[in-house]
């Protein structure tokens, strides 16, 4: 990583203090995943670094390693030079680590003085709470940190989520932390909220905090953060001071990734529109959502997580309800009531949760398959197993599906094989519009180019596909248009022929041009 | 054991070595049931002779016939804990209508039609206000059967008409009774609907994930609604046959049934959780239970020791499977 460092141009500056935490080489993986791989971060006191990346860059893996929920499978970490052993959330803790989440971890049902100091409540002789002392220690806490408004006794759940905030800031105070994380902390906030956040954390920095900020908002990170470190694909690719660089630096070290995965190629050959979607609305969750998809084509829906995108998809599937907007397939218009209304009419959607939603563990492989198609392989009610089996191989067989026996429970398959099961599910209705919600995620390279090979030919056989994804090479690789949506709305919709990257991410992120 | 490299071509299934039946729990319990049984002719003299062995069936018959509905609920991932108050609903009704003169076929008709309409009742809680079925069917328990004490009182119906008498007491065939061909007859019907019939497949994908099932267009609220129907129905049914078995209503008839239906039908290898299970365990299930009691009967064991014995039974057989199944997962690993 040493490297990569003097690439930018970023040896310490003069001045500066010594790292309060170095992380040094630090790989992680999971099964058939390799989550981050020789990582180097180093936090400095009285600076803000932000961490930048795109979804599934790593960053929550590496915030779970330094608040001792993960451990690495290698590489050190050191607090003010000394290596430490961060075995648990309690050591990470003892170390003056502390995290505040997007959703703050604490405890609603208790008052501000227990969320501030439970865990290290000063005792009476008798060891029991002195609850005066804590009273008036949680109230010195906050007046320090000018949040004297909030009364240490009232309960969590009676305050908003900006105070709430203020209170696990204040734990982390009161716990002496000299290392705070914050974890997309702006994510529920309002614009004043954030504000105060912000003068919370130029108050942290005052006191000489070493702070990490992730955040997807680039203004935000150039507001407030010092200093950045840049993900992709778990490796650090790039750090520096952000006074020296420039936001579409940021965005090329984000997406500027090797070639590793090779597309299929496949000359588009676009029909009559399929799908039609106008003024599609939803009370919280989007607006106004109108696309068309046509005949053999695979839309991409690139966003930000959080940014609706699922939420569509599931309206168009007849899995939640719309307050306004029309669908229309081939020309007519449907209200899908139900995912049986939906998969009637011909329009599918394999759900990202694969787990949750997708498999029926402990159901045998063919009768997954079969279940949203039991009207054809049963007469009567009455189910025929010689065609559900002929349906389930025939489907199976096609995605190079790896079992022992379609009567294997497919519990039993790993992640890639599952998600086939899930696939030719939905093939086996013989849908005109499959929608695939994150279709590779999680799942190793070999069955992500069986799954993009597959949505190849079924593309030309005419089948339309919607492929929601956060992976840009995914999204530049397969699509031949592009819709991004930002915030519940569609930002911008491309076409593919010369997008790159960068346009992507800033659509995405918000970024004017 | 996972993703070993697979031919082509993928078999539908894979022979199973014949241990794998052998320890299956459907052979498990024929096994119990079979030295139950010799146990039984053992101790007593009496036990061998045809007409004791048809007596016998009428300790299970009943229950079972309900145990069939509430194993598919518990598949389901839902449970009924209405159904012995149903019973004493339906029984009750049908005694005030025999008193002002009601003919058996309307007596039928009432009982069944009391029992449909409770259980859908407990359906419409269930799906349409999303009610976790537990505490609404604890709640219908109380009422149903409070219905039942506020129309009687401390009152007996008595005064059923002679040819209601048939359906608990009546033989269709030497010591075949009308109770143990209807117990063969629902048996294979529910046999086939669970594991024959598309309907039958998406009760077990609800039981395993109601999630994925809605996802995959199953229709589940409308599929819980209808098994909620089904237990009522058979409700109905059994309150037919008590009533007529024992000629008399009480609003106590059948006060702890539902624990005993649900022990048999967890004793018969559903899993409590939902998700799994089979209509020939439920069977087997009912005929140990059957056998068991009878013994005791025949022992003269007070009726306070047999409650014991099926409270013991129902922790016993709701720990053994599990049990039974870490083993299982241990030897495989």
């Amino acid at each position: 990583m040493d490297t990569t460092a003097q690439r930018n141009g970023t040896e310490r500056p003069q001045g500066l203090n010594a790292p309060r935490l170095t992380l040094a080489g630090i790989g992680k993986s999971f099964p058939g995943v390799r989550a981050l791989h020789d990582v180097s971060l180093s936090l400095y006191p009285g600076q803000v670094t932000a961490l930048i990346g795109e979804n599934g860059a790593g960053k929550s893996t590496l915030v779970k390693i330094m608040t001792g929920i993960y451990q690495p499978d290698s590489g050190s970490i050191a607090v003010d030079g000394s290596p430490v052993s961060l075995a648990s959330a309690h050591a990470a803790f003892a170390n003056g680590i502390t995290a505040i989440h997007q959703e703050t971890v604490l405890f609603d049902e208790l008052s501000v003085a227990e969320n501030i100091f439970l865990g290290h409540a000063p005792r009476t002789r008798l060891s029991l709470i002195d609850w005066s002392t804590m009273r008036a220690n949680a109230r010195e806490v906050l007046t320090t940190m000018q949040a004297g408004h909030i009364d240490p006794d009232t309960r969590l759940k009676d305050l908003g989520i900006a105070n709430k905030h203020l209170v696990a800031v204040a734990r982390a105070m009161s716990i002496d932390a000299s290392i705070v994380i914050m974890d997309e902390p702006t994510a529920a906030l309002s614009m004043k909220e954030i504000e105060e956040l912000f003068l919370l954390i130029e108050f942290l920095k005052g006191q000489g905090k070493a702070i990490l900020f992730i955040s997807h908002k680039f203004d935000e990170i150039f507001r407030i953060a010092d200093r950045y470190t840049v993900f992709r694909d778990g490796e650090m690719v790039g750090e520096g001071l952000l006074a020296d660089t420039s936001q579409n630096d940021i965005v090329k070290l984000m997406v500027g990734r090797s070639i590793d995965h090779i597309f299929p190629q496949r000359t588009a050959s676009l029909g009559n529109p399929v799908l039609e979607v106008e003024g599609l609305s939803h009370p919280t969750e989007f607006d106004d959502i109108g696309f068309s998809l046509h005949e053999g084509e695979i839309l991409g829906f690139y966003g930000l997580v959080g940014a609706g995108r699922s939420e569509v998809m599931q309206a168009i599937a007849g899995i939640t309800r719309v307050s306004r907007g029309t669908i229309s397939l081939e020309g007519k218009a449907i209200l899908p009531k139900s995912a049986a209304d939906a998969i009637n009419a011909g329009i599918v959607y394999v759900p990202e949760e694969r787990g949750k939603q997708g498999v029926v563990i402990g159901l045998p492989i063919f009768q997954n398959v079969s279940l949203p198609s039991l009207k054809r392989t049963s007469k009567s009610g009455l189910l025929r197993l010689a065609d559900e089996f002929a349906v389930a191989r025939k489907y199976t067989e096609r995605l190079d599906l790896r079992a022992s026996s379609l009567s294997q429970d497919v519990g039993t398959l790993s992640g890639g094989n599952q998600q086939k099961v899930v696939i030719a599910k939905w093939l086996a209705t013989q849908p005109k519009v499959i929608i695939l919600d994150e279709p590779t995620k999680g799942i190793d390279i070999g069955s992500k180019a069986a799954v993009h090979g597959f949505m190849a030919e079924l593309v030309a056989e005419g089948l339309s596909v919607i492929m929601v994804s956060s992976e840009l090479p995914e999204i530049l690789g397969m699509s031949d248009r592009v819709v991004v949506m930002r915030e519940g709305r569609i930002a911008a919709v491309y076409d593919n022929e010369g997008l790159d990257a960068e346009t992507l991410v800033r659509a995405a992120a918000g970024i004017a041009a | 054991m996972t993703d070993t490299p697979a031919p082509r071509r993928i078999p539908d299934r894979l022979d199973k070595p014949l241990t794998s039946a052998m320890f299956s729990w459907e052979a498990l319990l024929a096994a119990v049931a079979i030295a139950i049984f010799v146990a039984n002719s053992l101790a007593s003299p009496y036990f061998l002779d045809p007409w004791s062995l048809s007596d016998l069936t009428f300790n299970f018959t009943e229950k079972a016939i309900v145990a069939f509905a509430m194993a598919l609920i518990i598949i389901a991932g839902e449970i009924d804990l209405s159904v012995a108050a149903i019973i004493a609903l339906a029984s009750t009704l049908m005694g005030m209508a025999a008193q002002v003169g009601v003919g058996t076929p309307g007596l039928v008709a009432i009982g069944i039609a009391v029992g449909l309409a409770c259980g859908a009742f407990n359906g419409l809680l269930v799906t349409r206000l999303g009610l976790p079925s537990i505490v609404v069917t604890i709640g219908t328990m109380t009422l149903y059967r409070g219905i039942a004490f506020i129309i009687l009182g401390d009152q007996a119906y008595k005064g059923y008409p002679a040819s209601f008498a048939f359906f608990g007491q009546g033989y269709v065939w030497w010591v075949v009774s009308f109770e143990l061909l209807l117990f063969v007859i629902v048996a294979v019907a529910y046999w086939a609907l669970l594991h024959r019939t598309s309907f039958g497949r998406r009760v077990f994908a609800i039981g395993n994930n109601p999630v994925a099932a809605q996802f995959s267009g199953v229709r589940v609220g409308r599929i819980k609604f209808i098994l909620f129907c089904l237990t009522g129905l058979m409700s109905g049914i059994a309150a037919v046959l008590i009533t007529s078995r024992l000629g008399s209503t009480r609003p106590s008839i059948a006060q702890g049934y539902e624990l005993e239906i649900i022990t048999m039908v967890v004793l018969g290898g559903v899993n409590i959780l939902g998700g799994a299970g089979s209509i020939l365990g439920v069977v087997l299930a009912a005929l140990i239970m059957g056998l068991v009691t009878f013994g005791l009967g025949l022992l003269n064991v007070p009726g306070i020791v047999m409650s014991i014995f099926v409270g013991l039974l129902l922790i016993v057989v709701i720990a053994l499977p599990i049990v039974w199944r870490r083993m299982r997962r241990e030897r495989v690993a």
